[in-house]
């Protein structure tokens, strides 16, 4: 790598050592740089077209302008899975990060049983999540679930978690929170980072736990802190599987279950692909997910200037 | 990441990578369209038992030269459009009737009018219901298999403790319902431990309607009629039996308990006392609970006439399809009365050996039942068993079925969007069924364009 700096920046000619280099670097990408073009841009080209187009998957595809988005913005069933998933989105997040951020400092502290400890908070993870969906549809049961009688046991008649729209949200919110091992998992490796000599300064100059906290921890965790705010808020965005295992994964569920109250975004849009054979219609809601997301994350870059320290960095 | 691309990408990504990564069906032509040579595929169907092994085997004999390559696995729309999309669709796919509609309205299916003449196929030996569900504006697109019918499920010990005859529940008396279900169902406390009836909404929710003597959606399946009073009316009545047994939470998490498959099942745990159900239960019960005390009767309209609602899953030829010959004389194979009949032999070798009863094969083709139950059913010594074969056999001829729709699967959503949400008490019968005949016509409408 070094050798690359030798040559000046666009001026001088590579040295046939950088050029065989950047030659051998750049067929070492090629994988990489083909299955992106073939299996993400391609489609990705490929959907926004049919985005402005009737496409049903079976006859070939219409050209009608901008008549998807303008039902996309008039689609009540668009605007109530966009709700559902943003009230999921702004729960989970900031749930996972205090959950996580909490576990991680216990660990910190637990010693010679932290990689114990490290692997069982992060084999949930592993469970594949068609599993999770129907293992929390049994333990979210209104009767004999583990959850409503654990509520019993101190009093608690527990809700309808799957069948009362006004708890759906929360059960599913309970059920996402079963994968949080993998932040966990970061956060842990962030605060072993943090130089202990931060500490000693900071309680010689007599900050105590919370102010040590403060003024040491969070700012020099923030960029893990910052990467799982981005990466949860986008996988927030896009649920998927367990949701769909538990609602609508067959036609019996999907039969008797309030579709109102766990339709997630990225769940309706596949049933307008795959049941109601509207593919251009769905491509348009792809495109409208994926700039909600561009934007969101665009604010979250510009609010991290802010608030995120990466280490070495003046501030 | 990988989940953003995938959702942003579905369905470009059809049409650029999938053809790519091989599709489901397909395969050589060598046969080159002629009759019953060369590769033949298919896709939603396994070979799940004897019924269904002994019929391929059937066909593999008897063409030799037919290349058969089975993709087992139900089927998945996903998998079927995939294929579809990229110029490799299967020969054959084996769907739900239901959705025949939708996939005939876009052109995915062939219509089989050259199939039916010239393998001869005998259209009548098929049910009346299991004909309309596949037959699309007058025009024939799929071939029938079974017959799944719906009977009314008696727990008689339950109903004996209730001071209670069979004959005295009669689900046709809508009136009288709720009494008999206060009479018949366990609450106590706010916990259910009981079902006295369950009317299975919304998945039955047609049927109730029928009963009430309205269809919810035209013959032809382009009106919908879901805000008929007459559905209001049998919507209402099935809500309240459940709202009458501590609520739908309750009742739904007690009823999702329920293994039908086991000696476990509700029959056995007397959890439940009156239920409409598939007939295929009675095939279950036999085998893990030979001694209920069940009593199978038909489920009936207001007037008391028998009636039940039949579905079930049918044969269909892609268009792309490159064997459509060997495809159409598979279809006729499968279905046609002697490998019913042979079929139904190999239960009842199987059973037999078992040490099960043999309760029946219940296929869409009139004469393959017929046969079937003349020349192999043995009574099973069991009366309660024997009663209720009777019973299931005496619906069939009685059996309507939802037509088929170019926008089956929109329209059914539609309706049980509405039950879900008088269910959640999000809505009262009439205005969740109003905002439902809306949701409907627009699907329709947009399908028919």
């Amino acid at each position: 790598m070094a050798t690359v700096t030798a040559a000046a920046p666009g001026r001088r000619r590579r040295t046939p050592l950088a050029r065989r280099e950047a030659r051998w670097a750049y067929l070492f990408l090629a994988p990489w740089i083909v299955g992106f073009l073939i299996f993400y841009a391609g489609p990705m080209v490929a959907s926004l077209w049919l985005s402005f187009t009737e496409y049903d998957v079976i006859n070939a595809p219409r050209y009608t302008g901008l008549d998807n988005y303008r039902e996309l913005m008039s689609d009540p069933a668009v605007a109530r899975s966009l709700g559902n998933t943003v009230y999921y989105t702004a729960l989970h997040v900031p749930l996972v990060m205090l959950i996580s951020l909490g576990l991680a400092l216990l660990l910190k502290r637990v010693g010679r049983l932290q990689g114990f400890f490290r692997t069982v908070f992060y084999l949930p993870v592993m469970t594949p999540a068609v599993a999770v969906g129907i293992l929390f549809l049994l333990l979210l049961n209104t009767q004999d679930g583990l959850i409503n009688r654990v509520l019993g046991l101190v009093g608690i008649d527990g809700p309808s978690w799957t069948t009362d729209p006004h708890w759906v949200m929360p059960g599913i919110i309970l059920m996402s929170l079963w994968s949080l091992g993998s932040t966990v998992i970061i956060y842990l490796a962030a605060l072993q980072n943090v130089p202990r000599d931060l500490y000693e300064a900071a309680a010689i100059d007599g900050a105590g736990p919370w102010a040590r906290f403060r003024s040491v921890t969070l700012p020099m965790i923030s960029g893990a802190l910052f990467f799982t705010l981005i990466v949860n808020t986008i996988a927030s965005l896009q649920m998927f599987t367990e949701v769909y295992t538990m609602y609508f994964g067959n036609r019996e569920t999907q039969n008797s279950f309030n579709s109102d109250a766990a339709s997630f975004y990225v769940i309706h849009l596949f049933q307008e692909a795959f049941q109601f054979l509207h593919m251009g219609f769905a491509s348009a809601m792809a495109w409208l997910l994926f700039a909600i997301i561009l934007i969101i994350t665009l604010v979250q870059v510009k609010l991290s200037n802010r608030f995120v320290y990466y280490e070495g960095e003046d501030k | 990441m990988s989940r953003k691309m995938r959702a942003t990408a579905f369905a470009g990504v059809l049409t650029l990578a999938l053809a790519g990564c091989g599709g489901v069906g397909g395969g050589n032509d060598e046969g080159g369209g002629t009759a019953t040579k060369g590769a033949l595929s298919t896709m939603g169907f396994g070979f799940s038992d004897e019924i269904a092994t002994t019929r391929v085997d059937a066909f593999k004999r008897d063409h030799p030269d037919v290349d058969l390559k089975v993709t087992e696995g139900a089927f998945d729309e996903q998998q079927f459009l995939s294929a579809v999309a990229s110029g490799n669709p299967p020969d054959l796919v084996y769907m739900d009737r239901k959705l025949i509609g939708t996939y005939a309205e876009r052109g995915s299916i062939q219509p089989l009018t050259d199939c039916v003449k010239k393998q001869d196929i005998n259209l009548e030996q098929y049910r009346p219901a299991a004909r309309a569900q596949v037959t699309l504006d007058g025009t024939v697109y799929g071939i029938p298999e079974f017959s799944t019918v719906r009977v009314v499920y008696l727990n008689e010990g339950l109903l004996k403790k209730a001071g209670l005859t069979a004959d005295q529940v009669n689900l046709a008396d809508w009136a009288a319902l709720p009494a008999l279900n206060a009479r018949l169902a366990t609450v106590s406390g706010g916990r259910l431990s009981r079902i006295g009836i369950d009317p299975k909404v919304p998945e039955f929710l047609p049927m109730w309607a029928k009963a009430n003597g309205v269809d919810m959606l035209s013959a032809d399946g382009r009106t919908a009629k879901l805000d008929d009073p007459k559905v209001i009316e049998a919507l209402t009545t099935g809500v309240n039996l459940i709202q009458q047994q501590g609520g739908w939470g309750r009742f739904k998490s007690f009823r999702d308990t329920f293994d039908f498959f086991g000696a476990q099942n509700p029959l056995s745990k007397n959890q439940i006392v009156a239920w409409p159900m598939e007939e295929w239960f009675l095939n279950q019960a036999a085998k893990n609970s030979p001694n209920a005390e069940l009593v199978v009767k038909p489920f009936t309209d207001r007037q008391g006439k028998p009636l039940t609602q039949s579905a079930g899953q049918a044969w269909v030829i892609t268009k792309g399809a490159k064997n459509p010959d060997a495809a159409c004389a598979f279809v006729k194979q499968m279905t046609a009365t002697d490998t019913w009949v042979a079929a139904a032999k190999a239960r009842v070798e199987a059973r037999k050996a078992a040490g099960q009863p043999f309760t029946g094969v219940y296929t869409a083709n009139a004469e393959a039942d017929k046969k079937i139950f003349d020349e192999l059913y043995q009574p099973t010594g069991n009366k309660r068993f024997d009663d209720a074969v009777a019973t299931i056999r005496s619906v069939q001829d009685a059996a309507f079925a939802m037509p088929a729709s170019p926008a089956g699967a929109e329209f059914d959503k539609a309706y049980y969007d509405a039950v879900n949400r008088v269910l959640a008490g999000q809505a009262q019968p009439a205005q969740a069924l109003q905002r439902a005949q809306q949701e409907a016509t627009a699907a329709l409408d947009k399908a028919a364009k």
